[in-house]
């Protein structure tokens, strides 16, 4: 049983550690602001204030007025709609690709190339193209999160797979261990550390996808693109400020939401996932 | 005479690299054999041939029996599952009934000391309790053969002394066979029953010891003048052959 006294010093173990954990990041946050009302009053000219309008005059238009907080928010339940759906393809097709390519070293040298060329690709110049194959509406947003978010499932998942302990294979294999039982036994849980590294980067990198698509697609339900473009084209700067806030805040708790579920999956058996809670 | 295991003239070569040269040898039901032999004399190549991992240039290996237990000189343990897990894994994989496997895991968990840190996962586990896991988890299946690859090397002298004590007991009370590779003199000569030394690459045996001691054998022989003059000799034919 826990003593009032361990308690207790659990209770201001776990406050210290929020402290040392948010404090920082907060502190950063207070510089921004003040450097941000400094460019904002000190350096820009009356007449060009609304290039760079004040955190309060952001807060007023983006999130007190309700008329324009509710579009934001619809907006964003879009993006993350279009992103969450994006990143669980990339996921599904990702991981697949790499379980295939860990079999065999000539699936590996088949596909390995096609999933570079996702990550090469110039985003920009395929997004008409996909808007005149699949059309403009949630097909093509999804698409676009798909290509810019499966390299790192793919490079993560089979760097994992492929780097299950030599001598674990050949514990397998003195066991007469066939493919699958190898792959589910062995490879698959081996791999999880770095299947959470590579959902965490996708996740943030999907979120970008969304936006990217929907800016440039520009039809449809507004998500958060469509609404950066509006606002961008009015001058309307606070909603400008509060939507881009607001797009960064989605593409944070995307790397936290995994960040979280990577370390209760795997943190308590692998240090890498471990170690960062300090 | 009760072979679990013969070697005869085997060889085996990588490529244009001749590992092992003509490898005679034969270990009985009941025999634990140590191999001394200076880095890179083909000591693993020979329980590699002998798991069947590998296979043989020439000559010819033939096993009794398909149940053999593998002790790396790692651990390697599955870092994703417990001590209990781990232990368990090989059972899982053979298709052994789940009472069957928990009542054998149980055993050879009290029989390494683990018993109370099966819910342990190996990130919390010191050197020598990874290394009884390991034994434990090959000890399950009660193989008739155990191939162990310097498995206490990575240990410091005190963990090492303990293990090597812990499993000249398990010998003692089980009396598998046995082929344990070392590259120390003094953990070879307590273990053994028979010492092979083997010479440089291409590695083959140039000298054998019979080593009188009885089983069970207690930790204080390592001090007796009769251990170290053994030792001793077998130190010379190492150095002979390296």
């Amino acid at each position: 049983m826990t003593s009032p006294v361990g308690r207790n010093r659990s209770v201001s173990d776990r406050a210290r550690e929020l402290a040392r954990v948010t404090l920082p990041p907060t502190l950063v946050a207070l510089l921004i602001i003040l450097l941000w009302y400094g460019i904002t009053f000190y350096v820009l000219e009356t007449d060009r204030r609304f290039l760079l309008p004040p955190p309060h005059a952001v807060i007023q238009e983006g999130i007190l007025n309700t008329e324009v907080l509710l579009e934001i928010l619809g907006g964003l339940r879009q993006t993350a709609m279009v992103s969450v759906l994006g990143l669980a393809i990339a996921f599904a097709i990702g991981f697949s690709m790499s379980l295939v390519m860990s079999q065999a070293k000539w699936i590996e040298r088949s596909l390995y190339p096609w999933a570079v060329v996702c990550q090469t690709v110039p985003i920009l110049a395929i997004v008409p193209l996909l808007g005149f194959w699949f059309g403009f509406g949630l097909m093509s947003r999804v698409t676009v999160c798909v290509i810019i978010s499966l390299f790192p499932i793919v490079i993560n998942s089979l760097t994992g797979l492929q780097g299950a302990d030599p001598r674990l294979h050949d514990l397998l294999t003195l066991h007469n261990a066939n493919r699958w039982t190898r792959a589910l036994r062995l490879q698959i849980p081996a791999a999880r550390p770095l299947i959470f590294t590579g959902l965490r980067t996708s996740a943030g990198l999907s979120v970008i996808g969304a936006i990217v698509g929907d800016f440039f697609f520009g039809r449809g339900q507004p998500g958060l693109g469509i609404l950066l473009d509006r606002y961008s084209r009015r001058l309307r700067s606070e909603e400008l400020l509060t939507a881009v806030i607001v797009a960064c805040l989605l593409g944070v708790v995307a790397f936290w939401i995994f960040g979280v579920i990577g370390r209760r999956a795997v943190g308590h058996w692998d240090p890498s996932w471990a170690e960062e809670k300090h | 005479m009760d072979p679990v295991i013969t070697f005869a003239d085997v060889t085996k070569s990588f490529g244009v690299i001749d590992a092992l040269d003509t490898i005679r040898l034969t270990i009985q039901k009941g025999e634990f054999v140590s191999l001394l032999g200076p880095s890179g004399c083909g000591k693993s190549t020979v329980l590699r041939l002998g798991s069947g991992l590998i296979e043989p240039t020439s000559g010819a290996i033939e096993r009794s029996s398909d149940n053999i237990g593998y002790i790396f000189q790692e651990p390697t343990l599955m870092p994703w599952r417990t001590v209990w897990k781990n232990v368990t894994f090989l059972g899982e994989l053979e298709g052994l009934p789940r009472e069957e496997c928990k009542r054998r895991a149980e055993e050879v968990l009290e029989l390494v000391g683990l018993g109370e840190y099966r819910h342990l996962y190996p990130l919390a586990l010191s050197g020598g309790m990874k290394m009884r896991t390991s034994i434990a988890r090959s000890m399950l299946l009660d193989p008739d053969l155990f191939l162990f690859d310097e498995p206490f090397g990575a240990l410091d002298q005190i963990s090492r002394a303990r293990l090597n004590e812990e499993l000249c007991s398990l010998f003692s009370e089980r009396h598998f066979a046995g082929l344990f590779v070392t590259h120390s003199v003094d953990e070879a000569v307590f273990l053994a029953s028979r010492l092979l030394v083997m010479s440089k690459r291409p590695g083959r045996i140039v000298a054998e010891f019979e080593i009188p001691y009885e089983f069970p054998r207690q930790p204080e022989i390592r001090y007796e003048p009769e251990f170290a003059v053994l030792a001793g000799e077998v130190a010379a034919a190492l150095e002979q052959g390296s």
